[in-house]
């Protein structure tokens, strides 16, 4: 009698499955061409990865290569450069991050004490703008500018350094890497900010001035508060995702000189896998990366859920 | 109301660091394009900031006009952009429909298929070996094919239709049409504007990638204008620019200024056209969080 009921529940519920798929057949249709995009293009390599256990020959294919299981991250871990490259990842990280993240805040805020409507909106406009240049574009600019004979190396003579092709000197690339990327984004990340300062009820700011308190003070005591839960979901996003420091501006920027201070572990990814094609070595060392990555986004959201109200998922 | 001068001073102290950031905003641009209409001995020696061109000199804008790689560039990206473009947003919408479909049993399933995909990926060298092992390597589809949906855009999509109120489709439904049908004819004239946002972020994707068609094409003939910038700007190996009357090997300064003008250019006088749609467009996604 139990047996019979349970075999009638599992095949009722198969006929639930079955009877959905029967009926909405035709929706179900609409999606098999995104599914196959999805198996092909993100689960494909997801299981391709597992050439990062193995020592991937291309004429045996995947499944056919031999597993060597952990060699590959051993030898990552064993190498000097390691280190180099982790540190490094780290270290742009949390710089882009401390210099990069209180930009737009504060230019969102001034913004917004500015009493032209005019003047606002072309200033606005005109930060936005290197958002919209390519990387290539603004890496060039960069590389022109910081030559020898470039405006900015002439700046940095100027205040006491010497005169040469700044992006030779393995110091100056992390400076150089962060500002060019304030420069780039500061403007467009205000956006966000600039949304949520226009949501605060104007009374308080009446109330504020009633109360005789200065510019500085309604900044302080309406402005900021009033942007706080904004900053703090930003604040996740961006510490969750501070040590994926992105390959492509590092790899139109940099040169063998400055490996020391410039090459991250995505960047060794791309050298190693695409350009000296250690295919499985170079899986092994990007599964690493994207653990990492995952731990902090995780770590991150799970602070946030027990400390505020905000959280990702 | 009379401002106070703390005010008055705050005021004055907030305008001027607005004109400071105009000026670091601008400035670079202003220099690349006085740079590319100077001589290049003039660049080469020059001092500091410049605000005029030095000395006056054309040349460089004749070479890159004559140069078939820029022409050859921008018409592979045009390709590429529309093309990729349109099978992104019909492939986009098509996953977002079906996942704004109400009551499917199976739609929970297909959602976290489609979401895993924003926190996992193989990484680049698995999916370069999927892309190879299809035989799109130096074909225009390797550009295209891998980015066919973003996750992302499909999530703001899929917010905007469901944000449709099902009566909207009801008679539709009587009349017997295809949930095809319904899409096409109610669904995504209803979604206009983040249809609109879409088409930009996707627009802009492909106007700004380099990356996968310097890994994926060797025929430089399909070259998209970012990597033909790259070969110009960075490694300085696009041997068509060097031409034997200035005797360098180099290329020269004014002419890599020149390049970058004539490539940015069409972005600039698109750009405020553009600006309200991605202002729109930053809150769409916002919306989602």
């Amino acid at each position: 009698m139990k047996s019979d009921k349970k075999k009638n529940k599992g095949r009722l519920s198969d006929n639930k499955y079955i009877k959905d798929i029967v009926q909405n057949r035709e929706v179900y249709i609409l999606f098999i061409p995104v599914l196959v995009y999805y198996i092909v293009f993100k689960y494909l390599p997801m299981t391709g990865a597992m050439i990062a256990f193995k020592d991937y020959i291309p004429s045996q294919g995947i499944l056919g290569s031999p597993w060597v299981g952990f060699k590959h991250f051993e030898r990552f871990f064993t190498s000097p450069r390691a280190m180099l490259v982790i540190r490094n990842t780290f270290k742009i990280g949390i710089a882009n991050m401390i210099f990069g993240f209180p930009m737009p805040i504060i230019i969102a805020v001034l913004f917004n004490e500015i009493r032209n409507k005019y003047f606002k909106k072309m200033v606005q406009s005109v930060s936005y703008l290197p958002h919209f240049i390519s990387l290539v574009v603004v890496c060039g600019m960069i590389r022109q500018f910081t030559s020898e004979d470039g405006f900015i190396s002439y700046i940095v003579a100027m205040l006491g350094g010497e005169r040469q092709t700044l992006l030779n000197v393995p110091e100056y690339f992390l400076p150089i890497h962060v500002i060019s990327g304030i420069w780039k984004e500061m403007g467009w990340s205000s956006i966000v900010y600039i949304a949520a300062i226009s949501g605060i009820n104007a009374e308080l700011y009446e109330a504020a001035r009633v109360d005789g308190a200065s510019r500085i003070r309604q900044i302080w005591s309406v402005t900021l508060p009033g942007i706080l839960p904004t900053i703090i979901v930003m604040l996740i996003l961006r510490v969750g995702s501070i040590i994926s420091v992105g390959y492509e501006k590092i790899i139109l920027l940099y040169n063998p000189v400055i490996y020391n201070t410039s090459d991250v572990i995505s960047t060794y990814v791309y050298r190693t896998g695409l350009q000296q094609f250690e295919y499985s070595f170079s899986t092994a060392v990007g599964l690493f990366n994207s653990a990492i990555n995952f731990v902090f986004l995780f770590a991150t959201n799970m602070l946030s859920r027990k400390f505020s109200d905000t959280s990702l998922w | 109301m009379k401002m106070t001068t703390d005010e008055k001073v705050f005021s004055v102290i907030n305008t001027i660091f607005m004109l400071f950031i105009i000026f670091i905003t601008l400035y670079p641009f202003w220099y690349v394009i006085m740079a590319s209409f100077s001589d290049n001995s003039a660049v080469l020696t020059n001092q500091g900031l410049m605000f005029w061109p030095q000395g006056f000199n054309l040349n460089s804008y004749a070479k890159v006009l004559k140069n078939n790689m820029i022409y050859t560039g921008y018409s592979n990206t045009l390709i590429i952009l529309l093309l990729g473009t349109v099978l992104n947003l019909i492939m986009t919408a098509l996953g977002a429909f079906v996942l704004s479909r109400r009551n499917l049993h199976l739609k929970k399933l297909l959602m976290i298929i489609v979401v895993v995909t924003m926190y996992f990926d193989g990484g680049i060298v698995p999916l370069y070996l999927v892309v190879k092992n299809l035989g799109l390597i130096n074909t225009r589809w390797a550009l295209i094919l891998p980015g066919l949906i973003s996750t992302y855009n499909l999530v703001i999509l899929r917010t905007a239709f469901e944000s449709i109120p099902a009566s909207l489709e009801e008679s539709a439904k009587i009349d017997g049409a295809s949930p095809f049908k319904i899409l096409w004819s109610i669904i995504l004239p209803l979604s206009k504007p983040t249809i609109a946002v879409l088409v930009l972020y996707y627009g802009v994707g492909y106007w700004n990638s380099w990356f996968g068609a310097m890994i994926y094409l060797k025929d430089r003939n399909l070259y998209p204008l970012q990597l033909v910038l790259r070969e110009i700007l960075i490694s300085g190996t696009n041997t068509d620019m060097v031409s034997g009357a200035d005797s360098q090997v180099q290329i020269s300064e004014t002419l890599k200024y020149a390049v970058i003008v004539v490539s940015t250019l069409p972005i600039l006088c698109i750009y405020p056209f553009l600006q309200r749609f991605f202002e729109k467009g930053i809150m769409v996604g916002a919306v989602k969080e």
